[in-house]
Parts: C-alpha cells; sequence; structure tokens
C-alpha cells in the first residue's frame, strides 16, 4: 500500500515542525491558547531565540526525521527583536526554497510566515491551512521507513 | 534626619511602570501604588500602537511581568493614598488597601473560579462591552495573575448566598473574611502618574452617545482587539452585524472651551487615524470618514502614518466637525457636515459612529494633588513649568505622563524615566541603601549523567481535562534519563515549588522538566526555584502542553494526550543536553559622555552629575544653548535666556561636570561600560573613558532656499523673526503673512516638524503685542497640540487671521504679494505683505552620519537618529550603554526634550549605579579549533560582538597566528544568528546549542506511530 493509500486509508495526519521565535511566533502560539483558536494537533513546536537562530541544516534534519512540513516564522519584519535576525531569516528561506525544490519537495511542506505575539487567530489558521494541504499531499518522500 | 532611599510611585500605567523600573534597576526600593487590582493602566487597554502597528499588549506586558518580579519593587494595587505627611527627603503615606477577598499569595490565576460564577457584570477592561464575573481578573494578561472579588456584585458578600468560588477553588484562595488594611509607608520621594480618564460622552448629548451604535474610541480600541468583545470582528453593538460606513468625529472632550475643555488632547487623531487602519485591515471592505478640525500628525513617523492612511487605506478625512449626530424617521443615524470642496453642507448615512474621545484629569489627581499640596494648571493637570516638566509645586513630589498634561506613550515613558532620574538625584546619598538582593545558596555540581525530574501540571482543570495527564507521567517515565515523574495540581503554586526542591533533593535530580504552560511567564519562577534547590538555573526545560495543546485542541483528547506526550520527550531530549550556564561580570566606568550642550544635553549632564556620576559635555560650537540660542521668546511668555542661562551656570559649576566646547568626539571604541573616546578641541587630542554615552546633538532650521523665494527681500525665517522681536524691527511691518509646512509635509521632506505652528502662533502673538501689524498665518492644518491650543486661541482673539490652504495648492508670493487659495471661503486671496515669515522644519544635521557610524547606531529615513523602539525606548538605541534625547531624535519642543534628556540621564544612572555589570548567560560561544577566521558572524551580528583576534595555533610543527572570533559577553544579546551562518558550526548559543536543536528534532523523529 503506498503512502498515500495509506493516508486515505487510515485518516492519516500530518506531522509538522514549527519553528517559532521566542518574541513573536512563539508568543503568537500563546495567544492562540490564550484565545482558544482550536488548531488540528499536527504540529510540534520548537522555540528558539530568533528566527535569525534557524539554520537550513535544522530544516533538513526535520525533514529527515519524518517532518511532512516545516513552518519557519517570526516576528514581522521591522518587529525583530534583535534588530534585523528575520530579515537574515528571510534571505536563508530563500535559499532553502530552492533547495527544496531541488530535492523535489513539494512547496507546500516548507512555508515562511511572520506572526506576531498578539496573531493567535493567525497562527492556529496558519497550521489549520497547511495541515489542510500536507493532508491532500499525503506523507513527506523523505520520511524515513516504519515512521507515521 | 536622613533622607529614605524608597520612592512611592502613585499610578502604575506605564508611566508609573517605567519610574518604577528604572528606580528599582538603579537601587531604590519602590512602591507602586496603584487603585486598580492590575497594573498596566490604559494601555493595558489598547488594541495596537500608532505610527508602528505594534500589539500594545505585547510590548506592554514584558514590563508588567518585569515590575512585578523585581525585587526592589512592592506592588500595593487595589490601594489608595488615604494620607501624605512630611517632606522631600521624608515622606510618610497611609494606604488603605482593599480586600480582594482572594489570598494573593494562594491564587494561582487559574480561572477556575470565574467560570463558575453565576454573577455578571459589565466589564471595564472591554469599555463596558461585554460582561465580567463577580470575581475576576482585569483582563487575561493582568499582572499580578490574581483574582478580585467584585464585593458590590458577589452574592455572598451581598446576600450571604452562592459561594461557588470557594468551592471550586482547590488552592484555597478565597476568603470571604478577608478585611480592607491600612499600610504605611516611608519614602524620601513621590512621583504621581495618575494618568487620565476617557471623556465621559454622556456630557455631549447632541452626539447620542446612548445610542448602542455610537461608541468611543476607546470602546471602539476593545472592538478591533482580538482579546475584545468580539475577537477582533468589527461588528456593531447593536445588531452584531459587520457596519459599511463608519465615522470617527474628532475633538470630542477636546477643544471645546463650552465644556471646560479647551486644550486638545494630542492622541485623538493619530489615535482614529490608527483604528481606521485597523479596522479596513480587518475589513477591507469598510467605508471610514474622519471629521476633523485639523488633522494633527506631529510626531514622529504621524505624518507619514496619516498619509498611508489616506493613500493606501482610502480613508476619508474631512475637516468639519458635525455638530451633532442625528437621526432620520427610519431610525438611522447620520451626521450633517460642511463640503468645502463644493461649499455646501451634505448629509452622511453611518452605521457606526465613533466618537474620538479626549483625555480628561483621572478622578484621582485631584484628590492626590489637594493631599500632596500641588498646584494644577487651568486643564487639571500637574502645573510645571517648560523648563521644568517632571517638578511640581511641592519639593521632592515629581509627575510623568498623561497627569502632566496629554501626551502619547513614547513621551510618557521618557517622562517617566525622567521622573525617576529627578527622584533619585534627589535620594542620590542613599542608593542602595533599601533594596534586598536575593541570596541563593552555592550551586553543586552538576555530574555528566543527567538525572531529570517531569512535574506534569493538571492546571486545575485546564491541561488535566484534556490532556490524560497520568498517561503522560507513565510515558515520561520510561524516557532516557528521566528519574522521576508526578503531577501537580498547580505546578506554579508556592507549595510546588517546596516539592520541586525537595524532589530535586531527595532523588538527587540534576535537571527538571516542568510540563505545564509557556516559558515566556512562568520560567524565571521555575528557574528561581531551581536556584533556591542550588541548581543552576538554566537546568530547567519547559514543556508547553497548556497554551500550545489543551488550549487549541479541546476537543481531541486522545490526540492532545499524544502531543502532549511528544511535547514532554522532545523537551527531555533537550533537557539531557542542557549544561550550566554561568555570566561574567565586567567592570564599569562610572562616567558619563554627553555630546550636545542645547539644552538637551545641558539637562541631561546635569541630572547625571546631580545623581553623583562625573560627566563630561562636549559642544561642538563655542558657546553652550545649542538651538534655542536663537529663539528669543518662549511659549509661557518668558525669554529663552531664563532657561539657557541658569542651565549654563549649572553645568559650568558643577563639581562634577567637565565641559568642552569647540570639541567633537574624533574616535570611539568599547563597548557599554566601558568606552574609550578621543576628543578633539581645535586640533589638541585627549582620551576619555567613560560607561555610557548621550547623543543630544539637537537639529537645525532648514534654510528654506528655493521656497517661496527666500533669499528676496523681506522673506525670512521664523527664527530671523525672533531675532527681531527681541533686537526690535529695522521697519515695522505693516502686514506679517507666515506659511507654514515651508518645505515641510512635501514629498522631499515629507515629515511634520511638529514645533512650526505653536513656534509661529507663539510669534504672531508677540507681533500683535509689540506692533500694530497685521498678521496672517497661512497652514494647512492647525497643530497647536495640547496644552498650546491655548496660543491659537489667543491668537485668534487678537486678531490673527488664519488661512488654510491646501498642499496641492500653495500659497504663491510674487514680490510683495502671497497669493493663497483659502479652503474655508474656496477663493483666492492677496495680500500684500511687508514681512513674509517661512515656519520651516527642523532638520537633522549632517554630521549625524558621522557620529552614527561611531556609534554603530542607526538614523531613520529622515536622518534622525532611530530610537531602540519608537514607544517604549524613546530614549534608548538597541545598543546597550548609548541614549538618546532631545531634537537630535525628532523635532520637539522644549518641555519634551528636556523630559527626555531626564530620561536619558535616568538610563545612564542605572547603568553607572553598579561597579560590575553583569552579562547575559544565554549568549554565544565559539569553539576557537573550528572557527577559521572567515568573520562572517561579525557581518551577520547587529551588535558588534563577535571580533577577531590573532591566536597563536600550533598545528604539527608549526606555530602561527590565525584571526579566530571571539564574542563579546557585555554585547551579545543571545539571538544565535551567526551560529545560523557560521559555515563550520563553530558558533553555538548557550541554551540553544545545535545540538540541543538537533536532538530535540531527533526527538521528534521518534514519534509513537497512532492507528486510528
Amino acid at each position: 500500500m503506498s503512502a498515500e493509500t495509506a493516508a486515505k486509508v487510515n485518516g492519516w495526519e500530518p506531522k509538522i515542525v514549527a519553528f517559532c521565535c521566542n518574541w513573536c511566533s512563539y508568543g503568537g502560539a500563546d495567544s492562540a491558547g490564550m484565545g482558544r483558536f482550536q488548531q488540528p494537533p499536527t504540529a510540534r513546536i520548537i522555540r528558539v531565540m530568533c528566527s535569525g537562530r534557524i539554520d537550513p541544516l535544522h530544516v533538513f534534519n526535520a525533514f529527515l526525521e519524518g517532518a511532512d512540513a516545516v513552518l519557519v516564522t517570526g516576528c514581522h519584519i521591522g518587529d525583530c527583536h534583535y534588530v534585523n535576525g528575520n530579515d537574515k531569516t528571510k534571505i536563508k528561506y530563500k535559499f532553502l526554497e530552492s533547495v527544496v525544490r531541488e530535492l523535489g519537495i513539494e512547496k507546500e511542506r516548507l512555508q515562511l510566515n511572520w506572526i506576531s505575539a498578539s496573531e493567535g487567530e493567525k497562527f492556529a489558521n496558519f497550521i489549520r491551512d497547511v495541515t489542510e494541504q500536507i493532508k491532500k499531499l499525503g506523507p513527506s518522500p523523505l520520511k524515513p521507513e516504519g515512521v507515521a | 534626619m536622613g533622607r529614605v532611599g524608597a520612592v512611592a510611585v502613585i499610578g502604575s500605567g506605564i508611566a508609573g511602570i517605567q519610574s518604577a523600573l528604572d528606580l528599582a534597576d538603579g537601587g531604590f526600593r519602590v512602591y507602586l501604588i496603584d487603585s486598580k487590582t492590575t497594573i498596566g493602566g490604559r494601555m493595558a487597554q489598547l488594541d495596537k500602537t500608532f505610527p508602528t502597528l505594534d500589539c500594545a499588549m505585547c510590548i506592554v506586558s514584558p514590563k508588567l511581568v518585569e515590575a512585578s518580579r523585581h525585587p526592589n519593587i512592592d506592588l500595593l494595587l487595589y490601594s489608595q493614598v488615604t494620607s501624605v505627611s512630611g517632606t522631600e527627603g521624608n515622606f510618610k503615606l497611609k494606604l488603605l488597601k482593599k480586600a480582594r477577598y482572594v489570598e494573593e499569595d494562594k491564587c494561582t490565576g487559574c480561572g477556575l473560579c470565574v467560570e463558575k460564577c453565576p454573577s455578571k457584570v459589565a466589564d471595564e477592561y472591554n469599555a463596558g462591552l461585554s460582561m465580567r464575573k463577580a470575581i475576576y481578573l482585569a483582563f487575561p494578561q493582568a499582572v499580578p495573575r490574581v483574582m478580585t472579588i467584585d464585593a458590590e456584585r458577589c452574592l455572598f458578600l451581598t446576600k450571604g448566598k452562592c459561594g461557588v468560588c470557594k468551592k471550586v477553588c482547590t488552592a484555597g484562595a478565597v476568603n470571604y473574611e478577608q478585611k480592607d488594611r491600612e499600610i504605611e509607608l516611608d519614602v524620601g520621594s513621590i512621583i504621581l502618574a495618575t494618568g487620565f480618564t476617557p471623556f465621559d460622552p454622556l456630557l455631549l448629548k447632541q452626539y447620542r452617545p446612548t445610542h448602542p451604535d455610537v461608541i468611543t474610541s476607546m470602546q471602539f480600541e476593545r472592538i478591533l482587539s482580538a482579546s475584545g468583545p468580539t475577537q477582533g470582528h468589527v461588528l456593531r453593538p447593536s445588531d452584531g452585524r459587520a457596519p459599511k460606513y463608519v465615522g470617527f468625529i474628532q475633538c470630542i472632550g477636546s477643544r471645546n472651551p463650552h465644556i471646560g475643555r479647551s486644550r486638545c488632547s494630542s492622541v485623538c487623531c493619530m489615535q482614529a487615524t490608527k483604528e481606521a487602519i485597523i479596522a479596513k485591515e480587518h475589513d477591507p471592505n469598510l467605508d471610514i470618514t474622519i471629521f476633523n478640525i485639523d488633522i494633527r500628525a506631529f510626531g514622529k513617523g504621524f505624518e507619514e502614518f496619516y498619509m498611508r492612511a489616506q493613500k493606501e487605506y482610502g480613508i476619508r478625512f474631512i475637516s468639519s466637525r458635525p455638530p451633532e449626530v442625528q437621526m432620520d424617521s427610519s431610525g438611522k443615524i447620520f451626521v450633517r457636515y460642511e463640503d468645502m470642496k463644493e461649499g455646501r453642507i451634505k448629509n452622511m448615512p453611518l452605521d457606526l459612529v465613533v466618537l474620538s474621545v479626549g483625555l480628561d484629569p483621572s478622578p484621582e489627581t485631584k484628590k492626590l494633588a489637594q493631599m500632596l499640596g500641588l498646584d494644577l494648571d487651568e486643564f487639571g493637570n500637574v502645573a510645571s513649568l517648560i523648563d521644568h516638566p517632571l517638578e511640581t509645586s511641592a519639593p521632592g513630589i515629581h509627575a510623568c505622563g498623561v497627569v502632566q498634561g496629554p501626551k502619547d506613550i513614547p513621551d510618557t515613558v521618557a517622562q517617566g524615566s525622567g521622573a525617576a532620574a529627578k527622584a533619585s538625584a534627589l535620594l542620590a546619598t542613599e542608593r542602595g541603601t533599601l533594596v534586598k538582593e536575593k541570596i541563593f545558596p552555592p550551586e553543586r555540581a552538576v555530574p555528566e549523567m543527567p538525572r531529570i525530574g517531569v512535574m506534569v501540571c493538571h492546571c486545575g482543570i485546564n491541561i488535566g481535562s484534556i490532556v490524560n495527564v497520568p498517561s503522560v507521567i507513565e510515558y515520561a517515565k520510561t524516557l532516557p534519563n528521566v528519574v522521576h515523574a508526578e503531577e501537580a495540581i498547580y505546578a506554579c503554586s508556592r507549595d510546588n515549588q517546596e516539592k520541586i526542591k525537595i524532589l530535586i533533593q531527595e532523588k538527587n535530580l540534576n535537571r527538571f522538566i516542568v510540563a505545564s504552560c509557556t516559558p515566556r511567564t512562568h520560567e524565571q519562577l521555575f528557574q528561581n526555584t531551581l536556584k533556591e534547590a542550588a541548581l543552576n538555573p538554566f537546568l530547567f526545560e519547559f514543556a508547553n502542553i497548556r497554551e500550545h495543546c489543551s488550549w487549541v485542541h479541546m476537543n481531541e483528547k486522545e490526540k492532545a494526550t499524544v502531543k502532549a506526550k511528544d511535547i514532554v520527550r522532545m523537551a527531555a531530549a533537550k533537557s539531557s543536553l542542557l549544561a550550566p550556564l554561568t555570566t561574567s561580570r565586567v567592570s564599569v566606568t562610572q562616567k558619563a559622555l554627553v555630546i550636545g550642550g542645547g539644552i538637551a544635553g545641558m539637562t541631561c549632564a546635569l541630572d547625571i552629575a546631580n545623581n553623583g556620576f562625573p560627566v563630561y559635555l562636549i559642544e561642538k560650537e563655542d558657546m553652550l544653548g545649542g538651538l534655542l540660542r536663537h529663539v528669543t521668546g518662549l511659549e509661557d511668555g518668558r525669554k529663552s535666556s531664563d532657561i539657557i542661562a541658569p542651565l549654563i551656570r549649572g553645568v559650568m559649576s558643577h563639581p562634577r561636570i567637565q565641559v568642552f566646547t569647540g570639541t567633537l568626539l574624533a574616535d570611539l571604541k568599547g563597548y557599554v561600560g566601558n568606552f574609550e573616546g578621543i576628543l578633539d578641541t581645535r586640533g589638541t587630542k585627549h582620551e576619555i573613558k567613560f560607561g555610557a554615552a548621550v547623543i543630544a546633538t539637537g537639529a537645525k532650521e532648514l534654510v528654506p532656499s528655493g521656497y517661496y523665494n527666500y533669499g528676496s527681500k523681506n522673506i525670512i525665517t521664523q527664527l530671523q523673526l525672533e531675532n527681531s522681536l527681541e533686537n526690535g524691527f529695522e521697519k515695522v511691518p505693516g502686514n506679517v503673512v507666515m506659511i507654514q509646512c515651508a518645505g515641510a509635509r512635501i514629498p522631499e521632506r515629507p515629515y511634520c516638524s511638529r514645533t512650526c505652528c505653536v513656534e509661529a502662533v507663539k510669534n504672531a502673538i508677540r507681533v500683535k503685542k509689540q506692533t500694530k501689524s497685521s498678521v496672517y498665518v497661512l497652514y494647512r492644518d492647525m497643530r497647536t497640540y495640547g496644552v498650546w491650543e491655548k496660543l491659537y486661541r489667543e491668537a485668534s482673539g487678537l486678531g490673527v487671521v488664519f488661512l488654510r490652504y491646501s498642499e496641492e495648492n500653495p500659497p504663491i508670493v510674487k514680490d510683495n504679494i502671497v497669493t493663497v487659495h483659502d479652503l474655508l471661503i474656496g477663493d483666492d486671496i492677496e495680500i500684500e505683505a511687508d514681512s513674509i515669515v517661512l515656519s520651516c522644519p527642523m532638520v537633522a544635521p549632517e554630521s549625524n552620519a558621522e557620529m552614527a557610524k561611531l556609534f554603530k547606531i542607526p538614523l531613520d529615513r529622515n536622518g534622525f537618529f532611530l530610537e531602540a523602539h519608537a514607544k517604549l525606548r524613546p530614549v534608548e538605541f538597541a545598543t546597550s550603554g548609548v541614549l538618546l534625547c532631545g531634537t537630535a531624535q525628532a523635532p520637539k519642543l522644549i518641555d519634551e526634550g528636556i523630559a527626555q534628556a531626564s530620561g536619558a540621564a535616568a538610563k545612564v544612572c542605572v547603568l553607572l549605579s553598579k561597579e560590575e555589570m553583569e552579562t547575559d548567560a544565554m549568549i554565544a560561544a565559539v569553539d576557537e579549533k573550528l572557527c577559521i577566521g572567515c568573520g562572517t558572524c561579525i557581518k551577520i551580528c547587529p551588535f558588534n560582538a563577535p571580533q577577531l583576534i590573532d591566536v597563536e595555533v600550533k598545528a604539527e610543527e608549526m606555530v602561527y597566528l590565525a584571526k579566530k572570533s571571539r564574542i563579546n559577553p557585555a554585547m551579545c544579546k543571545g539571538c544565535g544568528s551567526c551560529a545560523a551562518s557560521c559555515p563550520v558550526g563553530a558558533i553555538s548559543p548557550r541554551g540553544f546549542t545545535s545540538n540541543q536543536i538537533k536532538a530535540v528534532i531527533n526527538a521528534f523523529g521518534s514519534i509513537p506511530v497512532v492507528r486510528s
């Protein structure tokens, strides 16, 4: 049974890694909680101090560990707690996108979003939207054997 | 009798909090007093802030937490000052602290009682648009997170029935027997920061304030907020539907002498513009009109924001204030206004009317002013002089924020810091005498082998009713290195802190994980618990299973439990790799450098020196005094020399201030606490050392070449007019025509220079008083904001003629004839002018670019210095140890520049008050064996923390010098950008090392397979 068929048969749910910066998007995820903005339980958040800390290697590692999608999130441009960390993220992200394209991974599996600490609803909607998109795609082609 | 090293700050809005933090950081004990149940004031009620649209709660909330945790700040909330005695240096305050009927040290803020309470009351936080319970938390992020029972609405306290909150409270915090109690305080100084209360529109019945779809700007603010009554959806109160036509009416309770409110409230124009923009972002279909007299977009970035509102968001601004809100026969509301372009009266039907209500002095202010013996001004603000904006009429008592006059957040914050500088100068000899420092047991050594303890929190039912906590505990026990796991009803409660300490000792744990809420609010609490248990605080790890799990998966209990297990597993993976982190200490040169000898620089130098620290004050000109030397008369009728002369005497005679005129800063190296500079005094160089620097380099008046025939005879600038007004006119002009915005608010210089309208009106009055001349002021918007509206009224009363022109149709000057298309009459007017006075903007000196390079600090697009944060850090740069004040930051009036200067002084004093500085623990570290000296980290770092040094490398037989990166711990902020860019993985930020992140990702991977 192919992964995609398995997905349809078993009501498969994707597993998503969301890298969040301490000051904005992690706070956005917190605000989603405080506002009770419901979202599918598909994302696992990894906190870093700044989105600028996210090394392209972390993203590839997450895919190799079976992530069906990886989300890079941070403060809105101009709001970075560290002056311009998110500008650097933006540049690195372009590079990441091109590599992911080279690897033949669908573009929906890697997404960038700026979410402020107050944007709880935006965070929840983002997780919901990505989950829907990935459900249609099925499991990541990079997912190792034996991982759901 | 000696002075007391403690300060009472009355009012805990952003002004009071800022004063409290700066004083407490500078070595004083602070009592932060408020009659409300929480700190945060009005700012906590705002959705976003102009002009950057920062989320208000997000930026204020860290300040709330900081204030509540500060070892030197005591929060005395729900408390009223009942009496004050004593004098400067020695005051005695009596307070009455009302009973909350909830024990502050027991309540965990879980909110179960709120859920069960049957009694409902209008919610003040949502400006009456929703209901809260009789037991309540003022707002979700309230600090302290302690419930209060509204005694007037509680069924048990009023009728003896119910008692449900006590029954459901598992923490045993509800106490119906609690009594009000009296508190006595001894303090050396008092800071009054009691803010404002929004104008009550019921006084203006013609605007139908009781109609459900006529709301105040404060109510609209709550409607726009995601935490508000409609979750941020723009819906009108009457039927809960989305409105189409929204109209703001400005100056409700401002610029209206008929109801005793003649001053301008300063902030409402921008608040309305901001609310209109946010509303359009929520619902692009809205059609929004802002009815105004003038749009007063005078602050930094405001004019640009106002332009964006029109061009990008299509918000309509109409210069006409409707006299009333009317209702047609079908019950629909509409307003009448004057269409200036067409010159006729029109009706506009509206679905929602927002009344932009002004800032009234808060009711406490009058009472407190009487008690403290303070003078109030004619508007009910605490009276002050423009050269002493923070001092009241009573020695030892200072005022800051809106209580001193209407102002926006950055001016309020600058004043908050400034008042702290004044209070600490008064008590400088008592610095450090009443502060507490918490003593922790010496840290024990951590062996290689991790032994992790896990506590999984039920959070009442917040987590436990969704996530299967016992199964998470059993799962946690199976994880590598976890030696103990147990549950808690509230992990954050006081008794559980004791429990964690006992567990660490009994089970010999060397790492601890709490699976509960968010580290953003609770990490420090548990880190302190670890410290008390003799463990390094950085051996603590959080697993957020509430905000990120139970609260957002309320209908998927099983999956939420699986996710909670994943979160704990990932936390454990990181925990195993945590290492103790230490801070280092660097010595501080306890001296300051102030650059610029204008009023801002001189004020700042004096405040620092009065706080006990030596100051170098340098000025590039040969004389002190700056731009104000060219101004002759002040807004309050005094001469500018009345301000400058005492300041110059003050700095020249101060034993701790060394003044260098004709001097530039030629070179600079070092970092916060340890700067080294070279001064160049007309070619003579000398070296100085200092711990902090203040940029007070000012601005200059634009030379308006190319505008309105400047350069021809009888065409002068306002500063040239100042000279004639002081020293006499060569020939007294018959007609004086002033042209506002000469070279400002135009595409090549889009900003508003803030001061020119006040300046022009002030000079128009002086001309009128000195001569028989006719004075015409040609303006676009009359921006005589705040209390200076009174000058505009006075000028009109003296017969000054105000003619309004538009950007598209500026006045034309030909020979001595000025032709202006007046918007009010809709026709051209020709005036024969004997003197044409151009009101030109202040511009940034070209030398700012060099200064910016020297200190590695940014400039804004208009060439002024760019502060660290537009709202909450108005006098700071992102670079530690470098501060900013006066017109170097943006054009501003004298009192504003002086308040900022005192604010910058407060920040300097905090830095210099310690002989040693502690660096952050979570900073980057370089593995020199791996570093190839490429310098990428240097290019990446915005804080100049890494530098390349020559290191001797031994390789086999060879010894050579190689470049290696080294991080300056005093400058690194721990963002980790360098680590993500290092090509060889030589840099890793402590607390978020590459290995730790990799371990978390790996732990993510070993997901147990869920079959459904």
